[in-house]
């Protein structure tokens, strides 16, 4: 009971609401993050995705290296980012950047395979009568492949965008900031309130950003299918 | 990631072999503690889901929930109670496997045709005769199916530990490397995690194939 009185006096401290290290902060710092890193996932991977669904040129490639993508660990890809950062960007800092080459790194591969499957389940009849109906192959991928393959490729942007926002919480380690940061301040300086302050609030916004993706996930079923 | 000094130097490595093997052999034994209790627990939420079904979607329910909760939030809401030891590392990592595995193993024995079960019940098989001679070797494949994942899932979530002072290799990724911004040790980490993670699975498969002699019988 007193743990908690203190965890609620971390809640309630100005300090955590004020200043430079405050909780709005922190979460800003973690929404943002992910967002950027899903918009860029997204945009990087789509377009891989549909092409090589639609073609199925270097499908096998591009499968292959997302599946080793996913073998590597989260905090992995976030020490990686730094000496990305250097090459890249002849940036050698913490901070923004590298989290988000770790985060976009990561969102991609889930992406990338759940729209390639997608767009492969259409079945060969379908294209075939639309080929028949003259529609070219933009408007064949446009008009039947993608409201076909939705619910799947939405699939990949629900597992890529959980994957991202739990990893942002990890970002704290090269310096993104998030809310992550408070557990590691207080692992630090041994302030368990705080520390489990913070993993409520991450767990908090894991589970909503799980549960916003799984209704659009549900959303995007196009009228034409579904099971009514 | 000093100016003037080589991204990555082979030297290191070499030079500390000792560390690395000590790191990587605390990894996998972590990563087997955590699968084996895992299992175990699983295979009891699992037994008692067959015989109360009702059990079904409230386990499944709360493993995904303990599933989607970030690694490092969970590790903190434990400290408060278990302290910054390997005791709250392994609870959840154990918490992490329970989806897969609880998963694996309901799907593995419901996909047993009936009329194997009705064979085995008409040869005179008791329950726990039929669960362990018939129902399990036949769920078999999907069930290590299961571990597969939650052994490549731990490998990967073990190396989180480091972050509250535990090892294995996440020790190479952020004390040695990221903190000393030494980009040559977390490479190390990271390649070694990443193999791991193969090895593991592919020793997994080879189990799979050993113990199910009849389905290679069956594909030649």
């Amino acid at each position: 009971m007193e743990f908690l009185g203190a965890v609620f006096a971390w809640f309630t401290d100005p300090a955590s609401w004020s200043g430079r290290n405050t909780i709005p902060l922190r979460l800003w710092e973690q929404v943002s993050l992910s967002a950027v890193s899903l918009a860029l996932a997204v945009a990087i991977a789509l377009p891989l995705g549909l092409y090589i669904g639609h073609t199925d040129r270097g499908s096998r490639l591009v499968v292959a290296i997302a599946n080793i993508g996913r073998a590597v660990p989260s905090l992995g890809w976030l020490g990686i980012a730094l000496p990305i950062t250097l090459v890249l960007f002849q940036r050698g800092g913490l901070g923004f950047l590298p989290a988000c080459i770790a985060l976009v790194a990561l969102g991609i591969p889930p992406i990338v395979t759940n729209t390639y499957a997608g767009l492969r389940e259409v079945s060969r009849d379908l294209l075939d009568a639309g080929r028949g109906m003259g529609m070219a192959e933009l408007q064949l991928l446009r008009r039947v492949e993608v409201p076909i393959a939705l619910p799947v490729i939405m699939a990949g942007v629900r597992s890529s965008a959980v994957t991202i926002v739990a990893t942002a919480t990890l970002a704290a380690v090269v310096g993104g900031g998030t809310l992550g940061d408070f557990i590691l301040q207080g692992l630090f300086v041994n302030d368990q309130p705080r520390i489990f302050g913070a993993a409520v609030l991450v767990a908090l916004l894991a589970l909503a950003t799980e549960m916003v993706f799984g209704y659009l996930q549900r959303r995007v079923v196009s009228p034409g299918l579904g099971t009514g | 990631m000093i100016a003037g000094r080589p991204i990555l130097q082979p030297q290191w490595v070499l030079d500390n072999l000792d560390e690395i093997g000590r790191r990587l052999g605390e990894h996998v034994l972590m990563t087997v503690l955590a699968v084996t209790i895992g299992l175990v627990v699983s295979f009891g939420l699992a037994l008692l889901i067959r015989a109360w079904p009702r059990l079904y979607g409230p386990v499944i329910g709360i493993s995904g929930v303990i599933y989607s909760i970030p690694s490092l939030a969970l590790f903190a809401l434990l400290i408060p109670i278990t302290g910054i030891t390997l005791l709250t590392a392994e609870i959840a990592l154990v918490g992490y496997t329970l989806l897969i595995l609880v998963r694996n193993i309901i799907t593995g024995l419901d996909g047993v045709p009936p009329e194997v079960i009705d064979a085995a019940r008409g040869m005179g098989y008791s329950v726990s005769e039929r669960l362990w001679r018939v129902e399990l070797p036949i769920a078999l494949p999907v069930i290590v199916a299961g571990i597969r994942g939650a052994t490549v899932t731990t490998i990967g979530l073990v190396t989180v530990t480091s972050l509250i002072g535990m090892g294995g290799l996440g020790y190479l990724i952020v004390n040695t490397g990221i903190r000393r911004f030494f980009a040559t040790s977390i490479l190390t980490g990271v390649v070694l995690s990443v193999a791991l993670a193969v090895v593991a699975d592919l020793a997994l498969l080879a189990v799979q194939h050993r113990l199910t002699p009849w389905a290679r019988a069956r594909a030649t």
